[in-house]
């Protein structure tokens, strides 16, 4: 009996439970609740590609090059007869991929150079940040690809070069939340009764300082993922035949008067990507932390 | 003042010798022989053996980095491996006309989003608020080359009205530079102008529910007068912070921008030199455009002084 009562005052006071409430303002907006099914039919997109995709999208058919949209290939088809809806299904994977592995390299690294700084402060700090004013004078874009161009291109050394971009932001966002958490009383209260350095920044200095670091990976994925198609688009990254957003609007740009549907329908696919991540971004921030609304 | 202008021009010449010294390395990684690029493949053993002694391509690095540090502190960039042309003079040639290219958007974006902005925190929760956030956040999710093909494919190749690339100075034809010019600048500013619509109206926003908003309000002044005087005047600390970053990002977009229109600036440069792998054009080029935005962050840093008095550095 009692841990039916139990279960029903649970229930009825959301308030005992953090992630409830978290989710709860995550979808009580529309719009980001919208954006949060995107990202589910995006990643399931990506995941079952082979099933999705109508036809393969490596196979050339000469005999089918160029074609409008019809029946038979909703999108129309490339210079090779390649099914376009299958190539920009697979394209799908290609984004998510850079974006999750480039931003996971800018995060783990920027994070803990930031965390670095942030604690031990002193020369290391000047350093350590100047490097990162160094890289943040750089546009990305310029950045990234000077560092893919002279390690080769391909895929891999897009993901890290991107990474690399991108790092000088979690650094410093993780720096001021350092200096910020450091000066509260838990920590000073944990210095005091003799935690060491390295525990106290692990244990109570890292945990409290990640919601904006979450707030900033969500949003940095479509940056992300936009970067990788302005790259792809340049000639850098996966390499054909493989499908990339923008090296496929780059390629349709030649047969603009053919089938524009060849640029198009790509650009519209980094542009859904991009607008999901940076919505579902907006209420994460919203839900985890209203006060990170000026900083981010 | 005159010592807060001073300790920043040192803290940007530390972030430049940062930047030099990245730049360097990242070079060092480009695949190929600068020797071998520069003397063709019909060249000697010997020949080539010379050249880098001529070039101090034979010296151990931390001597090559110096030896360029050196030239560059004298406005000398080196010479181009694949063109054979003095950096310094190619980069000056095409670096007016991505300057250009990247003030006319700038400009753009300023003129339309600071206003949409505004108008969007006005009217909050209006249909036309709704729409602005709209537009600004597709803009923000548009890719910018993207963008220059969907026009391109529109203006030029459908309805004829503008040319499909290409690039004519100012000073030759007026009128064919500004045709030359829109749809790259429509391309380059949408995000920018997304990016200033957004800040202006979340600024504009928190302003407006400051007591001296109620304030001036409440003694009759006029609403337009309000709005432009006391809260777009307290808005626009936001805003000039934005413009250090729009500028970065400005510059990373010509890189694509000018590659979709041919345009001959120093991002086609780049672009161009880093596929042929000429790597001290590269290095010539990223470094004048950190120089570039290191210049313009500067200024934003010390137009703080001037649009809020309260933010005093120590």
């Amino acid at each position: 009996m009692e841990s039916v009562i139990d279960r029903q005052t649970a229930v009825e006071s959301p308030k005992e439970s953090p992630v409830r409430n978290f989710l709860r303002a995550l979808v009580a907006r529309k719009l980001v609740l919208a954006a949060l099914i995107m990202l589910l039919i995006l990643i399931i997109i990506a995941i079952f590609a082979p099933v999705i995709a109508p036809y393969d999208p490596y196979e050339t058919n000469f005999n089918h090059t160029l074609q409008r949209p019809s029946a038979e290939y909703w999108l129309g088809t490339d210079l090779y007869g390649r099914d376009l809806l299958s190539r920009v299904i697979y394209g799908a994977r290609n984004s998510l991929m850079v974006g999750i592995v480039s931003v996971g390299i800018a995060a783990t690294i920027g994070s803990l150079l930031g965390l670095i700084a942030g604690f031990f402060r002193g020369v290391i700090d000047t350093i350590l940040m100047r490097m990162m004013d160094a890289l943040l004078a750089i546009p990305p874009i310029v950045l990234a690809l000077s560092l893919g161009a002279a390690m080769g291109g391909g895929l891999v050394n897009v993901m890290i070069s991107l990474g690399i971009a991108l790092i000088p932001n979690y650094a410093r966002m993780m720096r001021g939340q350092v200096l910020s958490v450091r000066e509260t009383d838990y920590v000073i209260a944990a210095e005091i009764s003799g935690a060491s350095r390295w525990r106290n920044m692990f244990i109570h200095v890292l945990p409290n300082s990640l919601s904006p670091i979450i707030v900033l990976i969500t949003i940095h994925l479509g940056v992300a993922i936009l970067a990788e198609a302005a790259l792809s688009f340049l000639g850098l990254g996966i390499q054909p035949p493989g499908a990339a957003w923008g090296s496929m609007v780059s390629e349709g740009y030649r047969y603009l008067a053919a089938n524009p549907l060849l640029s198009f329908a790509p650009g519209v696919a980094v542009m859904i990507t991009v607008l999901t991540f940076s919505i579902v971004g907006d209420g994460l921030r919203d839900a985890l932390d209203p006060k990170l609304r000026d900083n981010l | 003042m005159a010592a807060l202008i001073i300790r920043r021009i040192l803290q940007m010449i530390v972030v430049l010798f940062f930047v030099s010294i990245i730049v360097f390395l990242i070079m060092q990684l480009l695949p190929g022989d600068p020797a071998r690029i520069m003397l063709g493949s019909q060249a000697t053993e010997e020949q080539i053996e010379l050249f880098r002694q001529e070039m101090g391509l034979d010296k151990p690095l931390p001597i090559q980095y110096l030896n360029w540090l050196g030239g560059v502190l004298q406005g000398d960039l080196g010479r181009s491996v694949v063109q054979r042309d003095d950096v310094s003079k190619m980069i000056g040639e095409r670096l007016p006309i991505t300057l250009q290219l990247g003030i006319y958007s700038l400009l753009c974006s300023i003129l339309i989003g600071v206003p949409a902005g505004v108008m969007a925190a006005v009217k909050r929760g209006s249909v036309l608020d709704s729409f602005i956030l709209f537009v600004a956040n597709t803009g923000l999710a548009m890719p910018s080359f993207w963008l220059a093909i969907l026009t391109v494919y529109i203006f030029s190749m459908n309805l004829g009205w503008l040319p499909v690339q290409g690039y004519v100075p100012l000073s030759q034809d007026f009128w064919g530079h500004v045709k030359h010019m829109v749809l790259p600048v429509l391309a380059l500013s949408t995000s920018s102008l997304a990016m200033f619509a957004r800040q202006t109206r979340s600024a504009m926003l928190e302003v407006i529910r400051q007591d001296y908003i109620r304030t001036a309000r409440a003694k009759g002044l006029r609403e337009n007068y309000v709005i432009l005087k006391h809260a777009l005047r307290n808005a626009l600390l936001s805003i000039i912070t934005l413009l250090g970053l729009v500028l970065g990002q400005t510059i990373g977009f010509t890189v694509l921008i000018e590659t979709v229109f041919n345009i001959p600036g120093l991002s086609r440069l780049l672009v161009q030199s880093i596929f042929s792998h000429d790597y001290v054009v590269v290095q010539g080029c990223v470094l004048i455009i950190a120089l570039l935005v290191s210049v313009v962050n500067l200024l934003v840093d010390l137009s703080y002084q001037y649009a809020d008095p309260k933010i005093r550095y120590d």
